[in-house]
């Protein structure tokens, strides 16, 4: 089977493997480098649960190809609190109660991330466009579409 | 045999690679991938290309091409495609939008492929290295396709012209029920002078309401005026049974729906 | 989060220091960091992905299965038949003497529904072991199948499974579940109105968002690790000790976070044949239902048919209740039997009354096995007793929820299964939702109490 090197940039660090062919990012993140923060729900597309930031964009990465983020700059939920200290995304889904099984929420948080960096004061409805593409099935959306709320208001406080 | 990779700089090459068996081609892999992972083994290897034209959009006046990389996000966030952004967004949620593309949506089996009832509407014209193909005789023959689509070209519609209706029971992301656009042109007192509708999950694939748009001609867009382009909405159509509703479900609400479009 | 003391006050100390007070969920900040560990978190090198052939056809006899080119696959190290599976044939509530053992892990001999396991594929790779299942040659011969209730229990339906012997579940106490209490004949003679009605539902998939698996890993001294998502640890562990007649000291379960069951995961399906596979290869081994797997093979919430027949007095009093009951197991008993009967028990409803008389059928139908799903065997009811008692309320003119707390059951009230009420608090329930719903009630039925005689 042919190995091909793959060099990209996750959670602030390099990162250098040889690869199988054809490996989903998604694979390759959890089997290859450890990082079991994206989750496979559906292996097509659906669920949202293995979204992950490429470049500043909310992607999938189960249906990715980890040879074509040669280069790439990745980020995932298990990269997102520094020293310890949670991220307001983080913080908030905590105190909103915004998880129950906790299998969605990596990929939630991903996506309520990408929306936030480029919309930091989102609208009701804009949160809800955001994480059309993440599937809960325990939570239900309203605490996390409260959460994401609340670490909008959380950020912009800081800011102030 | 693992599922292999290639990466190509030209269309050219890429055609070439193509010519394997069992070889596709990968576009944004919202299809491909996903069936790899399904455990389709009919697909052995990949191909992709980095060609840069393949991801560019040029709209001069109002003629546009799309390249067939292309992503919905794109489109729907392009200045200039206002009126197609509706269109772009009932693809998927925002990250099926990020890597989903307008070549990949030509081959979207129903229920997908909203977007390419959208172009169909426009009666846009599909490009290979070789050669052009209007989008009709594109989706009849899409089975067999063996080359790289490279770009998709329009002419812009204007925005009261084109509307586009996608039905789906979870909102605001959501597999559709069925999808609608349609191009109408319509004389200074109100009367249809053309019209084109195109309908997803009517069939495998999008196809023309040919009967609805000829009985459309002549009419203006009343309760009264599209009571008879109602009654033909179904004529042709065999809608798709799958878990988000039944052929029968998909033809009595056809007329339902599309009769909203036209008096929207 | 607003709680209401003035209820059951007199009753009850008001010492509660936890009750009322919101509290962080212990398990939040691994969530949101991304550092849960679920089952498949897990990964050994070395690991074999397991993959299952099943079954095209509804209802099959199997004439042969050929294994032999899929067996040279390149990457495939193992195939499972049934005749590698110890105790082939099994049921899970046989641990609670819930029989007969009806179901296979592996297809012997015939299929009972769609999708039914019949080869088990291990390979070095989840491709290798996809495109080497391609490769098994099953030959069936397709018998007729029955997907009705009601058609499968009339004579001369084909029989889905032989292990019964007929197409409904024998119990103790026949060919279905029973409740008599008082005289239903009599009851329907005395009413002002009598009102039957039949409901229906369709099976219902959990859909969780984590799909049902488990990771395997020999521990090198015959003893066997599972990393499951299993909602049933221990019946699983049990099953799984009879199924490869293997002592539990040589089974290591490890649970712990489910991405999602609501009951869809109390089923002994992935662990014994991907725990089988370990053992014969000395390799760990994955077995991860893939989500069409997940949407078609797991087990859904039984199809259910109830009909209802009461009799009810002009002034509100329901005086005859009788409930005909049927539950659609699919091809295999899993926890329906259970289901069937905890219907049995259910059907009055939260309400007393007099004359009641009860029949629950769990059946076979040659349909997907089903299974527990969130107050399986009283949910599907409940909706056609509530629906049941809206028409009720609706056939004497009266108001709907008045209607309900006149039949309402209180604490000393007998049951029609002979378990007298106790702790009831539907009254009050009521009376809250009156209010939060705005739906006024009479003042006497504001005063009623669940627990306070006369009152």
């Amino acid at each position: 089977m042919a190995k091909v090197p793959v060099q990209f940039t996750l959670n602030g660090s390099e990162k250098a493997e040889f690869i199988d062919s054809g490996t989903t990012l998604l694979h390759a993140l959890r089997d290859k480098i450890g990082d079991t923060s994206p989750k496979g729900g559906c292996h097509q597309g659906t669920c949202g649960a293995c979204s992950v930031i490429i470049d500043g964009e909310l992607r999938l990465s189960c249906l990715t190809l980890v040879e074509t983020c040669n280069g790439a700059v990745i980020s995932t939920t298990s990269g997102l609190s520094e020293a310890g200290v949670l991220h307001p995304l983080q913080r908030a889904f905590l105190d909103t109660f915004a998880t129950q099984c906790g299998f969605c929420t990596p990929g939630m948080i991903m996506a309520a991330k990408v929306l936030l960096d480029h919309t930091p004061n989102p609208s009701r409805d804009e949160v809800i466009e955001a994480l059309s593409g993440n599937i809960c099935r325990c939570t239900g959306y309203e605490p996390i579409i409260q959460a994401v709320l609340t670490a909008a208001r959380s950020n912009s406080q800081n800011a102030a | 045999m693992a599922l292999a990779l290639q990466t190509f700089a030209t269309v050219k090459d890429a055609n070439a690679a193509l010519k394997t068996q069992g070889t596709r081609y990968l576009g944004g892999g919202t299809l491909v991938v996903r069936a790899a992972n399904e455990g389709d083994v009919s697909v052995s290897g990949l191909i992709r290309l980095t060609e840069p034209s393949l991801s560019t959009i040029a709209v001069a006046g109002d003629k546009v091409r799309i390249g067939a990389s292309v992503t919905m996000a794109a489109i729907a966030g392009h200045p200039e495609l206002g009126t197609l952004a509706k269109a772009a967004r009932a693809v998927g949620g925002p990250a099926i939008r990020n890597m989903a593309t307008v070549g990949g949506n030509l081959f979207a089996p129903a229920p997908y492929g909203d977007f390419a009832v959208a172009l169909l509407a426009l009666d846009a014209t599909v490009s290979t290295d070789g050669g052009e193909t209007s989008i009709e005789t594109f989706l009849a023959n899409r089975d067999g396709s063996r080359a790289v689509v490279t770009s998709v070209s329009f002419t812009l519609p204007k925005a009261d012209s084109f509307r586009f209706l996608k039905v789906s029971r979870v909102k605001p992301k959501g597999v559709s029920v069925l999808s609608i656009a349609g191009a109408l042109e319509l004389s200074s007192d109100g009367t249809v002078t053309s019209a084109r509708i195109a309908l997803g999950c009517m069939a495998d694939r999008p196809m023309r309401a040919s009967a609805a748009e000829k009985a459309l001609i002549g009419r203006t867009l009343t309760a009264d005026g599209i009571a008879p382009a109602l009654a033909a909405a179904g004529d042709g159509t065999s809608p798709i049974t799958d878990p988000i509703a039944s052929t029968w479900y998909r033809a009595e609400v056809l007329p339902v729906h599309l009769g909203r479009l036209l008096l929207a | 989060m607003e709680l209401r003391k003035s209820y059951f006050a007199d009753v009850r100390k008001d010492d509660l220091h936890e009750i009322g007070q919101p509290r962080p969920r212990s398990d939040s900040p691994g969530h949101v960091t991304g550092k849960t560990a679920f089952f498949a978190d897990r990964n050994f090198p070395g690991m074999l992905h397991l993959k299952m052939v099943r079954s095209p056809h509804h209802h099959a006899r199997i004439r042969s299965i050929d294994t032999s080119e899929a067996e040279k696959h390149p990457g495939v190290v193992k195939i499972l038949t049934a005749k590698d599976v110890p105790h082939n044939v099994y049921t899970i509530l046989i641990l609670i003497q819930v029989g007969p053992e009806d179901e296979t892990v592996l297809a012997d001999g015939k299929v009972r529904w769609k999708g039914e396991a019949v080869v088990a594929v291990l390979a070095e790779t989840e491709r290798a072991a996809q495109e080497a299942a391609a490769k098994v040659k099953v030959d069936y011969e397709v018998l007729p199948a029955v997907f009705d209730m009601e058609e499968a229990l009339k004579p001369g339906a084909p029989l889905v499974n032989e292990y019964h012997g007929q197409n409904y579940y024998l119990y103790d106490s026949g060919e279905c579940r029973k409740v008599r209490f008082g005289d239903v004949e009599a009851g329907f003679a005395g009413a002002d109105h009598i009102l039957e009605e039949s409901y229906q539902s369709s099976p219902i998939e959990h859909a969780p968002t984590e799909t049902t698996g488990c990771v395997v890993a020999p521990e090198g001294n015959d003893r066997f690790t599972c990393y499951t998502n299993t909602q049933a640890m221990f019946f699983t562990l049990d099953n799984t000790s009879i199924i490869l007649q293997m002592p539990g000291s040589k089974l290591h379960f490890v649970g712990g976070t489910v991405g999602g069951g609501f009951g869809g995961k109390v089923d002994v399906i992935v662990e014994p044949i991907a725990i089988l596979g370990a053992k014969l290869t000395g390799r760990p081994v994955c077995f991860i239902y893939s989500r069409e797997e997940e949407m078609q093979i797991s087990s859904p919430r039984a199809a259910e048919k109830v009909v209802i027949k009461d009799g009810v007095m002009k002034d509100g009093r329901i005086v005859a209740r009788k409930v005909t009951g049927y539950t659609d197991a699919g091809a295999y008993s899993r926890h329906s039997p259970y289901g069937a009967q905890k219907g049995a028990g259910h059907y009055p409803g939260p309400y007393t009354i007099p004359n009641v008389w009860i029949d629950t059928y769990c059946v076979y139908t040659n349909r997907t096995p089903s299974s527990a799903m969130r107050g399986f065997g009283v949910t599907i009811g409940d909706f056609a007793l509530e629906v049941q008692m809206d028409k009720l309320a609706r056939l004497i003119g009266m108001d709907p929820l008045e209607f309900r707390f006149i039949n309402a059951y209180r604490d000393g009230d007998m049951k029609a299964h002979r378990q007298p009420t106790e702790g009831a608090a539907l009254i009050e329930c009521m009376q809250e939702a009156s209010r939060a719903a705005n739906w006024p009630v009479a003042e006497k039925y504001m005063a009623m109490s669940s627990y306070v005689k006369g009152a």
